[in-house]
């Protein structure tokens, strides 16, 4: 149980609206680079396989296949460099973390969307 | 500027900077506290302000000896105190002053004291990162501390030796940690990194050294 005067310091550090995605979703986060004095975004597609935490330290952990290689980047969400995060694609799963994707590839790694 | 405040930990968090790093903090409640009373090196040899932490904690949970120091301070409701040494160029402080944690900005450094969480009477592998021996296979030595020194020659056991005991429950200090935020209205210091003690738990701010 995090204390209140705690989570007043924490909540000045969230972001007001984070997009609800789940499990099994296709998302586009669109994140914040420096090059030299010049910003930029970049954009990473693919499968969120699991969400950890809560409030200000809240994560998605986003999985693609690039060059045949797979790919994870864990984002924290309320972070100032993720710049946007767009849903793609939703998808019907039946548990929470999908790490069994990570053995899977192909054909055999899609999801169903969800109704 | 007073050398230090009196606080309680709060509980971690994380912060994010502007450039997007994410920074382990610590919040504190800190003061508001009042000076209690003055050492000076003519009656106590030495220079100390003694500080105490304002709780509003009732009368009657105070002995008389408590009620009666701290009123002579003029404050009230004061339970915790602890002294801090004044340097050479420190601001003097007179008893009835209050420090409040606007004293404080984001980039100072500050040690913070406190005291570590208890573990009890611990064994060789918590208390002192022994290794221990295998479980299974037929092994017969699992945590006990093996070997503490040699026989007829010394025919005793080196001080120092590191055994099982008593770990935790110390007052620890974690030096030069840097304040990431005070907020004033609630009396709250945020430090980065972790801070001694439990949540709850009474810490001294010292400003660092250097």
């Amino acid at each position: 149980m995090t204390n209140a005067l705690v989570a007043k310091i924490a909540n000045k550090h969230k972001k007001e609206k984070v997009p609800a995605v789940r499990p099994g979703d296709t998302v586009r986060v669109q994140v914040k680079i420096r090059e030299g004095d010049k910003e930029r975004l970049q954009a990473f597609e693919g499968t969120v396989i699991a969400r950890n935490n809560i409030g200000v330290s809240y994560t998605i952990t986003v999985r693609k296949i690039s060059f045949g290689h797979g790919v994870e980047r864990i984002f924290p969400v309320h972070a100032p460099v993720v710049d946007k995060i767009e849903l793609v694609r939703t998808g019907r799963v039946r548990r929470a973390k999908l790490y069994y994707l990570r053995g899977l590839r192909g054909k055999a790694a899609r999801l169903r969307e969800r109704e | 500027m007073s050398p230090g405040i009196l606080g309680k930990k709060l509980g971690m968090t994380q912060v994010f900077r502007p450039d997007g790093q994410v920074v382990p903090v610590t919040v504190l409640k800190a003061g508001p506290c009042v000076v209690v009373q003055r050492k000076t090196p003519t009656t106590d040899g030495y220079d100390a302000v003694q500080l105490g932490l304002v709780e509003g904690i009732k009368p009657q949970r105070l002995s008389k000896a408590e009620k009666g120091h701290t009123q002579k301070a003029g404050a009230d409701g004061i339970r915790y105190l602890s002294e801090f040494r004044l340097g050479n160029g420190s601001e003097d402080l007179k008893p009835g002053d209050r420090v409040l944690v606007d004293q404080f900005k984001p980039k100072d450094k500050v040690d913070v004291i406190g005291v570590s969480k208890g573990r009890g009477f611990a064994g060789l592998v918590k208390r002192h990162h022994f290794r221990g021996g295998p479980s299974t296979h037929g092994s017969m030595f699992h945590r006990a501390p093996g070997s503490i020194g040699a026989s007829s020659f010394p025919s005793r056991v080196f001080p120092g030796m590191k055994m099982a005991g008593q770990m935790g429950a110390q007052r620890v200090t974690v030096r030069n940690l840097e304040i990431v935020e005070v907020d004033a209205d609630d009396n709250l210091l945020v430090v980065k990194g972790a801070v001694p003690g439990p949540n709850g738990g009474y810490v001294m701010v010292r400003r660092s050294k250097g």
